[in-house]
């Protein structure tokens, strides 16, 4: 399955050129970029590892571009995205949020169902990837590989 | 009463009739107050009443008058409750009406409260013999009365993040046919809307609790279908169940179970009525479930020029009362829509501040403070192919709803889910890279519909669908405007 959260999901995977636009646009806008990597992309997960702190004074996008290629070479099993944060009054924010790398393989979610009374059902979303610890989550057959780590 | 009524010899407080202006409700010099609400009414008087006197008889009978003198009055510090007409201008263009401008003190108004408040402004006055017609434009909400309200139980900051989406429009479709699908069937079409690519789907406003599918069947279905579309996508996904019932225990008990099942959203009409609205917006605040509305009925009363009430007006009472969705026009679709007064509302829905705007149909400048803001719906007769005109109209922080425009797909429901997802997301990309993306709009969709086969499909079948007819509610530029 392809997870399809962020905002262009649905598109072909960005090449950096057209990551860098967008972080341009972001820059442009007046917000801060920042780097964010995780194993666990279940969709209620809010906090996925920063990749360093936001950058909020960088001028254009190659400097962050920069950073997504070296999270890319740290984690290249992990699905990484780009944020951009509006900190002004009244939004405080993230603007614009993109996935920029993903494992090769992506196993998915399951859905367990507990037949609860009355027809009811509690529904629970599984990560497969999670069944792993931190760190060896979709390198191959739960195999670290490439010595990827996790967790930062 | 009888306007322009000979009245000399006769003091302020004779019995009897005199004009309202002389009882003190048209006052030309007064300086309204920053906490006094204010009101612009379009009138359009009875021949032989004075514009003055039909704009004092407007603000004495939504404050304290009554057709004759009353020697009560004088028990009170009578001036102060006493709306004021201060101001009436002709309308270009349009003979015999006039745009009244009233103000009401704060202390007219329980606090928090929308059925006062109206019960007040539009409430004997709207059926007045002296005017043929009556229409309330605008209304300045001062900034101490705005802070006895809550506002939308969550917001667009709020609901952005319970959902983890941002940077683009939400994308929804309300479940066709309307009406006499079976619970079971029902989910189907949910669950391949999600799963095609949308964020929410919808109950529309008349699906409640029909013989061919009662409420709870449909949200025990439609939850497996939510939670089905999530496996499948790793997104959230919601369903607007309504919630829309006969009396507030009705109401309850739907939503309490909606939200036992998981539902992350409820819906109710504006049929309901402004209590129940409120009610449920309480409801939801403390339940973490967000609230859509949907504006059932509101054309009766908004959309003639000269006689209702503005879905301007309606939109901040709706804002104030706390909704975190409603719907506010498409421009583009089948329902009434001028551009500049849809901008207007959804301006009033989403920003902090709004400055006086005639050219919006935005009479007052207004002031929200902190309250947050309301998501606005497009929803009726869009379509994939219209994506670049969507954005560059309505702007990011909106739900597209395709109904038929997802349904309707020949591929399936998924195959037009999609379509819509990769439009909405290709225009919102092309819009970052600083294309000109309305102008260019109909190549960056055929681009992208040379990679993904079921946008190429909806723009074969929907491509150069447009519904232009004339809006009835335009606006009328007033040449000095408001100070």
């Amino acid at each position: 399955m392809r997870i399809t959260q962020g905002t262009f999901s649905y598109l072909p995977d960005l090449t950096d050129d057209e990551i860098s636009a967008q972080i341009q646009y972001a820059v442009d806008q007046g917000w801060a970029i920042a780097v964010e990597f995780t194993d666990d992309p279940h969709p209620r997960n809010a906090l996925w590892e920063m990749w360093g702190l936001p950058m909020f004074d960088i001028a254009d996008a190659s400097a962050g571009l920069h950073e997504v290629t070296a999270c890319r070479a740290a984690y290249p099993q992990h699905y990484i995205k780009v944020v951009a944060y509006d900190a002004s009054l009244g939004r405080q924010t993230t603007a614009l949020s993109f996935m920029v790398s993903r494992p090769a393989h992506e196993p998915g979610f399951r859905l367990d169902r507990q037949e609860a009374v009355d027809r009811r059902i509690r529904y629970t979303l599984h990560s497969y990837a999670a069944d792993q610890p931190a760190g060896e989550r979709y390198a191959g057959h739960g195999v670290s590989a490439n010595g990827a780590r996790g967790g930062a | 009463m009888a306007a322009g009524q000979d009245t000399a010899g006769h003091g302020r407080w004779d019995a009897g009739v005199i004009p309202y202006a002389q009882m003190g409700y048209y006052e030309p010099d007064y300086l309204p107050k920053d906490t006094d609400v204010l009101a612009a009414f379009r009138i359009s008087p009875q021949p032989g009443v004075p514009p003055e006197e039909a704009g004092a008889a407007v603000a004495g009978e939504s404050s304290t008058a009554t057709w004759t003198v009353v020697w009560t009055d004088r028990l009170t510090a009578h001036e102060h409750y006493q709306a004021k007409c201060y101001r009436v201008d002709p309308v270009p263009g349009r003979e015999g009406e006039y745009i009244a401008y009233i103000a009401y003190d704060i202390d007219l108004f329980e606090e928090g409260s929308i059925p006062n408040l109206t019960s007040s402004i539009i409430g004997n006055v709207f059926g007045f013999k002296a005017l043929r017609a009556l229409r309330l434009e605008d209304m300045r909400i001062p900034l101490a009365y705005v802070k006895t309200f809550q506002g939308p139980p969550h917001g667009i900051v709020m609901e952005r993040e319970y959902l983890n989406k941002y940077g683009r429009p939400l994308l929804g479709a309300t479940t066709k046919p309307k009406l006499g699908l079976s619970a079971r069937n029902y989910g189907r079409v949910v669950y391949e809307a999600l799963r095609g690519g949308l964020d929410f789907t919808k109950d529309d406003e008349n699906i409640n609790s029909q013989p061919f599918m009662r409420w709870r069947d449909r949200y025990l279905f439609t939850m497996e279908a939510v939670n089905r579309a999530t496996e499948r996508t790793g997104e959230i996904k919601g369903h607007y169940l309504n919630v829309t019932a006969a009396t507030m225990e009705d109401m309850y008990e739907r939503a309490d179970f909606a939200k036992e099942i998981g539902s992350i959203i409820v819906m109710i009409d504006l049929t309901v009525g402004y209590t129940a609205m409120h009610s449920m917006s309480r409801w939801a605040r403390s339940n973490g479930v967000i609230l859509h509305l949907h504006r059932a009925g509101h054309g009766t009363y908004t959309r003639q020029k000269t006689h209702g009430v503005s879905f301007r007006v309606i939109s901040k009472w709706c804002r104030l009362i706390g909704v975190d969705h409603i719907h506010a026009g498409t421009v583009v679709g089948k329902l009434e829509g001028d551009p500049s007064m849809v901008r207007g509302y959804y301006d009033t829905l989403r920003e902090a501040r709004i400055p006086a705007n005639l050219s919006q149909g935005i009479y007052f400048d207004q002031d929200w403070g902190s309250m947050p803001g309301t998501m606005p719906v497009a929803s009726g007769g869009i379509h994939a192919g219209q994506m670049h005109q969507l954005l560059g109209y309505l702007g990011e922080d909106v739900v597209l709803q395709f109904g038929g425009g997802t349904i309707g797909h020949p591929s399936g429901v998924a195959a037009g889910a999609t379509a819509n997802r990769v439009a909405a997301e290709v225009m919102i990309k092309a819009r970052n890279e600083g294309r000109d993306f309305v102008r260019e709009g109909g190549d960056i969709l055929a681009a992208a519909a040379r990679q993904c086969p079921e946008l190429q499909v909806a723009l074969d079948t929907w491509g150069d669908i447009t519904f232009n007819y004339e809006s009835t509610d335009t606006p009328d530029v007033i040449a000095t405007p408001t100070s």
